[in-house]
């Protein structure tokens, strides 16, 4: 029996179907499975949504697993006081369409009540760790959905798909729990809670293929656009309120994109003329260059970086 | 500062028609550091050009730091590909892989899923977990040492998992010359070790030997000339053309659909449909079943059973298949859909809807094959929690009739198990369930032993019969 896909299609007898599902159909219905699972199990999860594009495709994978219902939880922003206000308007557009609830964590108002202190080269993103954890507790969250995927770095590429984070939220990377078939074990003691990853086997292509496919919107900074802009640690960097340019560095206009939507002060610009999806698609496509090595300055600091924060409870 | 765009890769991959069709294959990599795995997933990455250049500048950066490679050490010689794969900090201080790791990367003809399992530390357990999922599993010889016994163990678990396709890897075929006479005697070890076990010859695996360099690139991704002798194909294109799992024909007769929860919405549609002009009457008390096939297939006006724990099945046709809005005619494994029932029956999570006759009477007696993951070991009389599909119900472990000697494949005599253990047990369940044996329905005949204080995961399990209606010997391990 030939069942490869690139000959010719094999003959079915009658009761055989002829469906067959592509890597993007297989990622979607895992992404389902996995949501529904976490809605049926859990007693109040939530969705980690920044507006950035992992996240948007998150959001969207919901809706399809409960149509023709609403989606079944509300939305969590960790608000850096530092994102680009176009992407601040995507999101409560995106929640005001959905009919969804917005909690909203504020790194501002933690730095303003003296309960974090400004870091001296003035980025949020580690920030962000203690308003999501205060979010999670105070509303009793007790599974966080994430948009993180495996093909990020090589700590996450050990994480599993539901994750349990402790009282402090923690992950231990050396304590985790084996992952079976599709059988996901999110069971809890009071206290602890559960990251899950409903996208963690897709890629950035697979992302920007989804996106392509299912015609989602996104923020328009992911698009080539003009912009003001500085060269700093190798990357460009936005002139804004709170990304402003030290006398020696020269602003200058650039046709650039965004590859990933996070903190004003620490995320850079790729220079591209990509200015549609299908243009990011083949730009993805031919990429040499990782997304978080190309554009997030948090993540140059060391190579294990983003596992002493996910260690800390960072998502 | 700029992406660098091969618009000759991009085109390769996007301008040519198997990519919007290329399927999703999962595999597995099973075998110690010392038989050079890390390096052999390092080479398939790199030349499958999955490593992209910031990873691969850092990982040269650590390999000089660390004084590998040396001077005039050229290209992907200078750099120690294992790096590419160790994750985790105190990986990298100590030298060792802790846990299973994830990989991906593609080729024009599939989109991989690569589980890069530990060897040396825990093995039992990452080869369990990493070979749960995959369609293949790659277990990696040297050619200088030829089976040992832990090849042995890892060949036993495949078998005992049913992995459709082994693959070994003869690595290191450069340090013995590229002798034919040393690969042709570790494959007739290979195939002795199968047919022992089943593997290859059960109708239901395969198992594939092939000689390869994993630091020179011998017939990874392409066939070497070094090797001319061997005339199969290079271990990727084993991999590209295998067939994956849901690219085998799917019938009815072994659809089965775990109900995950009933979709319900009384009148509270989702906003953005509602914009989009959903018809508001026809979905007002639209009920439907919301789950993922976790085989065979389904058609509009198929006959399907409902089986509920505690209730005769009961029998119905399906009237609809949705996703998102789409009608369907079909569905097949593994799509997540929601279901439409002709019969307004009481359905709930933890029901199974499957293929109407095809199962048989649900059971509140477990016999079972374990493979033990916790530290914490397993005694006769214990307490805990088994998951079957969708639902979880408390069980009593009634006794452990022996474990599996993995060297030898012998059964020995045995009360309780430890950590990497596999063994036999019988347990008696709060609540009947429609088990079935794994060796038919992998996922049906799955289960997780789940410790009932702390919620960790004890044990993979896998359904035999009963005892008295073996209808395969080997079997019964």
């Amino acid at each position: 029996m030939s069942t490869f896909l690139t000959e010719e299609p094999t003959q079915v007898t009658e009761a055989a179907v002829s469906t067959r599902l592509s890597s993007l159909d297989t990622l979607e219905s895992e992404a389902i499975h996995i949501i529904r699972e976490v809605v049926a199990e859990f007693e109040k999860p939530a969705l980690l949504f920044s507006g950035g594009k992992d996240s948007v495709v998150m959001l969207h994978l919901a809706t399809k697993a409960f149509w023709p219902g609403k989606v079944p939880f509300p939305v969590l922003h960790v608000d850096t006081g530092h994102n680009f206000p176009e992407v601040i308007d995507f999101r409560d557009r995106t929640v005001e369409r959905l009919g969804l609830k917005l909690v909203v964590g504020s790194v501002q108002e933690f730095i303003d009540r003296g309960e974090l202190a400004e870091r001296a080269d003035g980025t949020r993103n580690p920030l962000q760790t203690v308003p999501l954890l205060d979010a999670i507790q105070s509303n009793k969250f007790d599974a966080v959905f994430g948009g993180g995927r495996r093909d990020e770095d090589k700590a996450r590429a050990k994480e599993r798909i539901l994750s349990l984070r402790d009282e402090f939220g923690q992950w231990d990377p050396r304590n985790q729990r084996p992952e079976l078939w599709n059988l996901y074990n999110g069971r809890h003691t009071v206290g602890q809670h559960v990251r899950a990853f409903p996208i963690s086997n897709w890629t950035e292509l697979d992302v920007w293929r989804y996106i392509e496919r299912e015609n989602i919107e996104l923020p328009g900074l992911y698009y080539a656009h003009d912009r003001e802009v500085f060269a700093r640690d190798g990357m460009w960097r936005a002139v804004g309120e709170v990304s402003q340019p030290r006398p020696d560095e020269e602003v200058i206009t650039k046709t650039v994109r965004y590859r990933t939507v996070g903190d004003m002060s620490c995320t850079g610009a790729v220079e591209s003329a990509a200015a549609t999806v299908r243009d990011v698609v083949i730009e993805v496509a031919a990429s040499t260059i990782t997304e978080r090595g190309a554009t997030r300055a948090d993540d140059r600091i060391s190579e294990a970086a983003m596992e002493d924060r996910k260690k800390d409870g960072y998502f | 500062m700029s992406t660098e765009i091969d618009t000759a890769r991009a085109a390769a991959l996007l301008d040519e028609a198997p990519l919007a069709h290329a399927s999703l294959f999962r595999f597995a990599t099973a075998g110690s550091v010392d038989d050079g795995k890390s390096t052999l997933v390092g080479r398939l990455l790199h030349d499958s050009k999955a490593i992209l250049a910031d990873q691969l500048d850092a990982v040269a950066r650590t390999s000089a730091d660390r004084g590998f490679g040396g001077p005039g050490a050229a290209g992907v010689q200078a750099i120690d590909l294992a790096l590419l794969t160790d994750g985790l900090r105190a990986e990298r201080e100590q030298g060792i892989t802790i846990d299973v790791a994830y990989r991906y990367f593609a080729t024009d003809r599939r989109s991989f899923i690569l589980a890069d399992c530990p060897g040396h530390v825990q093995y039992t357990k990452n080869t369990v977990t990493g070979a749960s999922t995959a369609d293949a599993v790659v277990v990696l010889i040297d050619a200088r040492k030829g089976v040992l016994e832990q090849t042995r163990r890892h060949l036993s678990v495949l078998q005992l998992l049913r992995v459709a396709h082994v693959i070994v890897a003869v690595n290191k075929i450069d340090l013995v010359d590229f002798s034919e006479s040393v690969f042709r005697g570790i494959e007739a070890d290979v195939q002795k070790v199968g047919r022992e076990l089943g593997l290859g010859s059960d109708g239901i695996t395969d198992l594939l030997v092939v000689p390869v360099s994993a630091l020179d690139g011998d017939n990874v991704v392409e066939r070497s000339e070094r090797t001319p002798w061997y005339t199969g194909p290079a271990l990727l294109e084993v991999l590209e053309t295998l067939p994956a799992a849901d690219e085998l024909e799917s019938h009815l007769e072994s659809f089965r659909f775990p109900v995950q929860l009933v979709v319900r919405p009384q009148g509270a549609l989702a906003p953005d449909a509602v914009a989009g002009g959903l018809d508001v009457e026809k979905y007002r008390d639209y009920r439907a079943y919301a789950g993922q096939i976790t085989e065979g297939s389904v058609k509009v006006g198929d006959k399907v059973s409902v089986l509920t724990p505690g209730q005769a099945p009961r029998t119905t046709t399906v009237t609809g298949i949705d996703f998102a809005g789409a009608e369907l005619t079909e569905a097949v494994a593994p799509q997540s859909v929601a279901l439409r029932l002709a019969d307004e029956f009481d359905v709930a999570r933890g029901d199974t809807i499957a293929a109407a006759g095809t199962v048989r009477e649900a059971s509140a007696d477990l016999y079972a094959a374990l493979c033990w993951l916790s530290p914490k070991p397993l005694r006769e009389g214990a307490k805990v929690l088994v998951k079957h599909g969708t639902r979880t119900v408390q069980a009593l472990v009634r006794s452990v009739s022996g474990k599996l000697d993995l060297a030898t494949f012998k059964l020995e005599g045995a009360s309780s198990l430890e950590l990497n253990d596999i063994g036999h047990a019988q347990l008696r369940l709060a609540a009947p369930l429609p088990l079935e044996n794994y060796l038919h329905h992998r996922r049906t005949g799955a289960f997780l032993v789940i410790d009932p204080l702390d919620g960790n995961t004890l044990a993979a399990g896998l359904v035999n019969d009963h005892p008295g209606d073996h209808e395969d010997e080997r079997y019964s391990i």
